[in-house]
């Protein structure tokens, strides 16, 4: 009984390094971002007047930055199907006991463990192989530049989102197995009768891993397509980071992206809430 | 109890520490400059610059440069010739090179620091107008009085903002063995590379190397059109300099807020002959890099490759000799072309941060003025660095091509002014090499380019300047 508080009190310190960190680089920057996003200005330092929603008028007004949210919008709900079946269909193959699982898990694994720059590097040349016997390059193809990112996000995701599968499948207690078999469940049933409800804790965390990943995409993108082919002034693969990132660079608009990135963070923040609200209800207790 | 008094006091510094960053964020930029005297003496060098001041307005002894340098290609020799300075004078100059296509951003997260930079770079009038309100008013300086013509200087209304200190030259680079092994062949038209003055001489010369291109042992004519960043900026900005350099000419304007095109069909012909007669498939345009050109260049697989000085160092390393090498005018079949020289300019101006410690100006102007007056500084510049600087004391360039560009002007030809530099934005750039890139590729046609080109100046200038 004395001793919990004075544990207590221990975690906080040890606690306080991390914190103060987290507020030098997440807390302030953040508040500070909003601030910003009221005011006109060039250099963060330099902050001119004080302007209202104006930066966020402006960021509706522009054609392309509304069309980046539309296009991410597609992008994310195009990557949170494939990824997640494909990592699921993948996981249920290499826990029913194929010989050779734990290697294909790892291989599976791997593309994860390389950055989104060498990624857009490496897919760009094999795409660029490809296409070239049809003709085509990835940015001159709006549409092959959307499924060039697709198919890289896929690549690189679906492995991440197996391992929690597989977990999940790991954690599904034998005994619901037999008791679903003896009362007569075919396969069929017992996938969506008793695997599905109890992998749903997975199908959780693997969707938001998804939902969020897909919207922040930004490295593979500028790399890939860099939004090219640009029809009309309006980039055609751009997604909404890279949209940002270009106005903010843009000494002209930089303001406006300022108030674009608050934006995105609204965005992000209600679809995945409603996102985890969504699965969560259909969470169950074992 | 007890439970409670640590609750409250872990919500008491809780809270305090949110309160804390959270004011920290309002006062951001006054907080964290105040622990430096130097900025705070900043903010009234910055109110000094209203006044037009003749001298120096502080002293140079006692301040230090901070050069934020945009050439990739001569970041070392800065360096080298920043510490000859330090040495002779013990002024401390600091000198640091923004990687390749990162110089705006980079100078953006620079300012906003205590000791930002207080000498750097702008492109030309249109990147002028990000950072007129940080240029220190150079008029009055001896550094502006050494200049050899006031059109170097960059100017607002009359304050002299920046000044030019390079002056440099593109065309089109020819290999001259190859191009003459082209006239002494039997099937050749042109019998003399002088006999090339035109746009219709260019093609029949690059038509015909093309359709014999086995015989000359060359791959194409031209060096592969590539479209990736590294190699785009080649057409969608220095290409489509020359159109816009004839329509101003013919409107008698520096500058527009609406472009005609006027000259497009001949912007298109040029295009044609670069992405027919050529090393590479037109399809595959986009994937081809400006190393993937100097690469064919170099090693003999085209004839003409269009660049500009900057090239030398990349072409003379790569084992071309000064006798293989040429330059000729970028003809693209408009105006009087028998007397056209090469596109000739700047879109390197030096600007001298205006909310720097005075003592910093000081010593910043000081140390350009040694650049372009004194012999170490000029030798420099011209040989270790290659440049043609437009000032009185400057010395003769190595450089092959800065010769060729003497030679010409001396012969009466007249020099292509650079107007790219008010190309509206960085997107009209993106938006017509897109358009090119398309064209080529056969999955967009000429009108997009146009559209680009035309349309998407008056939408991006109206944008930018509205």
């Amino acid at each position: 009984m004395f001793r919990k508080p004075k544990r207590k009190l221990y975690a906080l310190i040890f606690v306080l390094p991390t914190f103060a960190a987290f507020c030098i680089g997440f807390i302030y920057p953040f508040i500070n971002g909003i601030r910003l996003s009221f005011f006109d200005f060039k250099v963060i330092t330099k902050v001119k007047d004080f302007v209202g929603f104006d930066n966020y008028v402006k960021a509706f007004q522009n054609e392309s930055f509304v069309r980046s949210i539309w296009y991410t919008a597609l992008f994310v709900v195009v990557n949170v199907v494939l990824i997640n079946l494909i990592a699921f269909f993948v996981a249920y193959a290499l826990t029913i006991g194929i010989r050779g699982s734990n290697m294909y898990r790892t291989v599976f694994f791997m593309p994860n463990l390389i950055g989104g720059i060498v990624l857009g590097f490496i897919w760009k040349k094999i795409f660029g192989a490809i296409l070239v016997h049809f003709g085509t390059t990835l940015t001159t193809n709006a549409g092959w530049g959307f499924w060039g990112l697709v198919i890289l996000m896929c690549w690189q995701q679906a492995g991440y989102m197996m391992i929690i599968y597989i977990a999940g499948f790991q954690s599904v207690p034998s005994d619901l197995y037999e008791a679903a078999k003896i009362d007569g469940a075919n396969k069929r049933q017992l996938l969506t009768n008793v695997t599905l409800p109890m992998m749903m804790p997975s199908i959780t965390i693997c969707t938001f891993l998804t939902l969020t990943n897909s919207f922040k995409l930004y490295d593979q993108n500028l790399v890939l397509t860099g939004g090219q082919p640009i029809v009309d002034g309006i980039p055609q693969t751009e997604l909404i980071a890279h949209n940002i990132v270009r106005h903010y660079e843009n000494m002209k608009t930089t303001a406006i992206g300022q108030a674009e990135g608050i934006i995105f963070f609204l965005i992000v923040v209600v679809v995945s809430l409603v996102q985890l609200w969504l699965t969560r209800r259909k969470e169950v207790q074992a | 109890m007890k439970k409670t008094h640590l609750k409250r006091a872990a919500a008491f510094l809780l809270t305090a520490l949110m309160a804390g960053t959270a004011l920290a964020g309002c006062g951001g930029s006054s907080s964290s400059k105040a622990d430096s005297d130097t900025s705070s003496k900043a903010e009234s060098g910055s109110k000094a610059d209203d006044a037009s001041v003749a001298d120096l307005p502080g002293d140079p002894k006692a301040g230090k440069v901070y050069y934020l340098q945009f050439k990739p290609e001569q970041g070392d020799a800065w360096k080298a010739l920043a510490e000859k300075y330090t040495k002779e004078t013990g002024i401390p100059v600091t000198v640091v090179t923004a990687a390749e296509g990162t110089y705006e951003t980079t100078l953006a997260t620079e300012m906003t620091k205590t000791d930002a930079p207080t000498l750097f770079q702008v492109n030309g009038p249109v990147g002028l107008s990000n950072w007129s309100d940080f240029c220190y008013d150079l008029k009055g300086t001896e550094l502006f009085a050494n200049l050899t013509s006031q059109d170097y200087a960059l100017t607002d209304g009359d304050a002299v903002k920046g000044v030019a200190y390079v002056i440099e030259s593109y065309g089109i680079i020819y290999n001259k063995t190859l191009l003459q092994k082209y006239c002494d062949s039997d099937f050749a038209t042109v019998k003399s590379i002088d006999e090339i003055n035109s746009f219709e001489k260019l093609k029949t010369v690059a038509d015909e190397i093309q359709a014999n291109k086995d015989a000359l042992g060359v791959k194409g004519a031209f060096t592969s059109a590539g479209m990736d960043p590294s190699s785009d900026w080649r057409f969608k900005t220095h290409l489509a300099n020359l159109p816009i350099y004839f329509e101003y000419q013919d409107e008698g304007i520096t500058s527009t807020d609406a472009i005609k095109g006027t000259y497009l069909e001949n912007y298109k012909n040029m295009w044609d002959l670069y992405i027919t007669d050529s090393t590479a498939n037109k399809t595959q345009l986009s994937t081809k890099t400006g190393a993937d050109a100097e690469t064919e260049f170099i090693k003999g697989e085209a004839v003409f490759f269009q660049n500009g000085t900057w090239e030398y160092g990349a072409i003379t390393e790569g084992g071309l000799k000064d006798e293989d090498l040429g330059m000729l005018p970028i003809y693209i079949g408009v105006g009087d072309e028998a007397n056209q020289g090469l596109c000739t300019g700047s879109e390197n101006y030096w600007c001298v941060n205006s909310e720097a410690d005075k003592n910093d100006i000081a010593a910043t102007i000081d140390f350009l003025n040694w650049c372009v007056t004194s012999e170490t500084g000029t030798t420099d510049l011209a040989e270790t660095m290659g440049f043609v600087i437009p000032f009185k004391n400057a010395k003769e360039a190595k450089n092959v091509f800065v010769k060729i560009d003497t030679d010409l002007t001396a012969a009466g030809k007249k020099p292509v002014s650079w107007n790219f530099t008010t190309m509206p934005s960085e997107d009209w750039k993106n938006g017509v090499g897109s358009a090119l890139t398309q064209y080529a590729a056969g999955t967009g046609d000429w009108d997009a380019v146009k559209k680009a080109f035309v349309d998407g100046w008056a939408s991006e200038y109206a944008k930018n300047n509205g």
